[in-house]
């Protein structure tokens, strides 16, 4: 290590009285993610099982319902949060390296990649909302020949839209990152909350990568 | 990450340490005034205000039950409505569940005890652990309001289609449950971290307390089942509001979906509220019986199995609604299985009194209560789980005695054992031992009153959740109340000599059971910071070998890698003055 002691008691402030060292604090944060993500796994588990559940039952409604997404547009969102990933990577190997300029950039294009998401999400619900595919009870849509048409558009509904404010809530935490990277809150010995949003937004891309095939590509 | 400078093999000079008795600055008197409170990360003030919150919440759920009781004083209409009736088993169960049942021991004791078992500061994420409380706070807020905007009448499992149909406030309801379950998550991963990475020295995995096997098992359910019920209850709420039909069969949606979801929960919830019971009696079954745990691995590792295989057998609740018999068979067998870890459980607790010598105060009374409800509760579950009984006793009176014979005579009195015997840790002040055992010894009568007649209307065909009776149960059903009656005495009784120990009490030592587990070496009450130094294990914590004035724990210093406070060092030398 380098420096004065003004330097090192810089690097410790982010330490907190309970722990014994960095170290010790680093890999409790990150601990408590990954059992975050799993808990995050299990909560869209359940919609997944609804999914193969009413899939099972009714398979040419999945057929017949999945034409009316666009693929296009599922396939350029996939593009964006996949590419969302690799700069959050970014964004965590430049605070290692205590490039913190690089951190703020990296973390601004993750932001606007996730804005692209979701403005294209956007279109895509208020193009179903025209044509009068609602979820449920409030469905009018007369384009498909199947009377349980709406629980597909539910399924759907729920699960890109549980998923979408997932993605708000990644948005609103980078956010938060950039603020606290500009305050100079992070460097080379100090960089979990950007670690562990990271870890965070790879769960909401690898999500979408399961949505994404399941809802769109099964005709 | 930040590196140290340090050998790989860390070697830890011990200096040998007492605790102070009762010392003039503890955590209670640290930081003064509601804010303070309300504002604190530690985590045994935050313990302390689950353990007011669970209380309040086993107050108006127990009220609650004696009006349930009451009404069913004869076969006719007493003083409320079928209505009325359906909305205060609803609001019984539910509050007895999800607000008293899975907070009480991990979120109240645990939270307590946790961190000082383990020699640790505070959990590994405090305020993290202060949110969770409010997040708790706020899911009783919407419960709440949903009791005065309408209530629920359709039972604490808000089974589809009815849930999604009845009027009342069932989407509020739903709310504040899902808005709970964060509560239960963040508390079990916390937990789970604090387990792995904040252990002091010494602590390894085989000398991890019982109680902290129980709380890790028991945490691992909470992070694994909660969510798939936030999910269904999401859904639900959806159902409602939206009208989705994935569960409502008017919409094209499947009840019978909804009920898998829901017991993929709930059944290994019913295990979030046992196990960490079973930690409880583990622990205060080697102090008052001066001996080794019988059975360490035994113990520490039937509680993951039960966590694992409750995962298993959801089923069992839905034999008859229309399963398939293969699903049906397969869920009745692994059912059964639950009973060999928990078998294991209870004979090496059995073992570990064996030739002990066995000091009767009132934690133990609790836990011999708790041995022998609860194996009839276990028993009876066994019954229940065979297919063929189960189709006869399928939602009758036999069931809500099976469960409250697990839920209250289970995991209530290993509640209610720990309480006591943490009790002066907590406060620092003794309670009454002669009230403490007559309450003891009244609940233990009211309780057997209230429900053995239970599982005879049930098996003669009484079912559940009526308001009224065929005129033949009538005998039984006012035995069950007066027993009830005489339960409620029993817990007034507790309440008015804690709360004379709390303003009266004497003060208590710091070990005044002579254990040998970690929490009872500090101070009661404990520091703020738990332990004036980093603990050194060297002893487990069942170490019963020596006597206790040769039971000293040691002392991490700041040369050997631990701890990082200028403070530290200062204490370590005091402490050797003292010693000279």
């Amino acid at each position: 290590m380098s420096g004065t002691s003004a330097t090192i008691e810089k690097r410790l402030d982010h330490l907190q009285h309970h722990f014994i060292d960095s170290d010790q604090q680093f890999e409790s944060a990150k601990l408590g993610m990954w059992i975050f993500l799993a808990t995050e796994i299990l909560f869209f588990g359940g919609l997944f099982a609804a999914y193969i559940v009413y899939r099972s039952w009714y398979p040419e409604l999945y057929i017949q319902a999945s034409t009316e997404l666009n693929t296009f547009w599922g396939a350029i969102n996939t593009g964006v949060l996949i590419g969302s990933s690799l700069t959050v990577a970014m964004a965590i190997r430049s605070a290692q390296l205590n490039q913190i300029k690089g951190l703020i950039y990296n973390l601004y294009i993750t932001i606007a990649l996730a804005f692209v998401f979701m403005v294209i999400k956007y279109f895509e619900y208020t193009h179903k909302f025209h044509l009068g595919i609602y979820p449920g009870e409030y469905y009018t849509f007369e384009g498909i020949a199947h009377e349980k048409a709406n629980i597909f558009f539910s399924i759907y509904y729920m699960m890109t839209g549980v998923h979408g404010l997932h993605v708000l809530i990644g948005i609103g935490l980078m956010i938060w990152l950039v603020f606290k990277a500009k305050k100079g809150a992070f460097h080379s010995g100090y960089y979990t909350p950007v670690e562990i949003t990271g870890l965070y937004w790879h769960l909401v891309d690898i999500i979408w990568i399961f949505l994404f095939p399941l809802l769109y590509l099964i005709d | 990450m930040a590196t140290t400078e340090e050998t790989p093999t860390r070697k830890i000079q011990v200096k040998r340490f007492k605790p102070e008795e009762y010392p003039e600055k503890h955590y209670l008197n640290q930081e003064k005034g509601l804010w303070a409170w309300l504002t604190t990360v530690d985590h045994k003030k935050i313990g302390l205000m689950y353990l007011m919150s669970v209380a309040f919440f086993f107050l108006v759920g127990g009220v609650l039950a004696l009006l349930l009781r009451t009404e069913l004083l004869t076969p006719a209409r007493n003083f409320m409505t079928a209505d009325v009736y359906n909305q205060v088993f609803t609001l019984h169960g539910a509050i007895m569940i999800f607000f008293f049942l899975i907070p009480s021991v991990p979120a109240a004791l645990g939270n307590f005890v946790l961190p000082l078992q383990l020699g640790a500061k505070d959990v590994a994420f405090p305020r993290l652990n202060l949110a969770s409380f409010y997040i708790y706070v706020i899911g009783a807020l919407f419960t709440i309001t949903a009791i005065f905007t309408g209530g629920i009448d359709t039972g604490w499992t808000f089974y589809t289609p009815y849930s999604s149909t009845t009027g009342g406030s069932v989407a509020m309801m739903t709310l504040g449950v899902f808005i709970l379950g964060f509560s239960s998550i963040l508390t079990g991963l916390n937990f789970i971290v604090t387990i792995h990475k904040l252990r002091s020295p010494g602590i390894t995995w085989n000398k991890l307390p019982l109680n902290l096997w129980g709380l890790y098992a028991t945490s691992l359910i909470q992070i694994l089942a909660t969510p798939v019920l936030a999910i269904t209850l999401l859904l639900l709420t959806m159902e409602r509001v939206l009208s989705i039909g994935i569960f409502d069969p008017a919409l094209g949606g499947d009840p019978v979906l909804y009920q898998h979801f829901f017991w993929f929960y709930s059944h290994p919830a019913v295990y979030i509220m046992i196990v960490p019971g079973f930690g409880i009696v583990s622990e205060i079954i080697s102090t008052f019986s001066k001996k080794v745990i019988f059975g360490y691995w035994a113990i520490a590792l039937s509680s993951l199995a039960i966590a694992f295989i409750g995962f298993l057998v959801w089923g069992h609740h839905m034999f008859t609604a229309g399963q398939s018999s293969l699903a049906n068979m397969v869920f009745s067998f692994l059912t059964f299985l639950v009973g060999i870890p928990t078998g294991i459980k209870i004979f090496n607790w059995l073992a570990t009194m064996y030739k002990g010598s066995i000091d009767l105060k009132t934690p133990m009374v609790y836990i011999l209560v708790f041995l022998f409800l609860f194996t009839i509760g276990g028993f009876t579950g066994i019954m229940l789980g065979a297919l063929s009984v189960d189709v006869h006793l399928h939602d009758t009176y036999y069931v809500v005695a099976h469960f409250h014979y697990v839920m209250m005579g289970g995991m209530v009195m290993a509640f209610l054992g720990g309480l006591h015997y943490w009790w002066p840790k907590m406060f620092g002040k003794m309670y009454s031992e002669f009230w403490g055992k007559i309450a003891a010894g009244i609940i233990f009568v009211g309780f057997n009153m209230t429900f053995l007649p239970q599982f005879i209307m049930g098996s003669q065909g009484m079912p559940r959740r009526y308001y009224n009776y065929i005129d033949q149960f009538q005998a039984f059903h006012q035995f069950s109340t007066i027993g009830a009656y005489i339960m409620g005495v029993g817990f007034v009784i507790i309440a008015a000599y804690l709360l004379h120990s709390l303003l009266r009490g004497e003060k208590a030592s710091s070990n005044p059971w002579g254990s040998r587990a970690l929490e009872w070496q500090t101070s009661s009450p404990p520091d703020l910071h738990n332990f004036k130094h980093t603990p050194v294990i060297i002893n487990g914590p069942y170490d019963y070998h020596k006597p206790m004035s040769e039971f000293q724990l040691g002392i991490a210093t700041p040369h050997n890698g631990h701890g990082h406070h200028e403070e530290e060092g200062m204490d370590v030398a005091e402490t050797e003055k003292e010693k000279a």
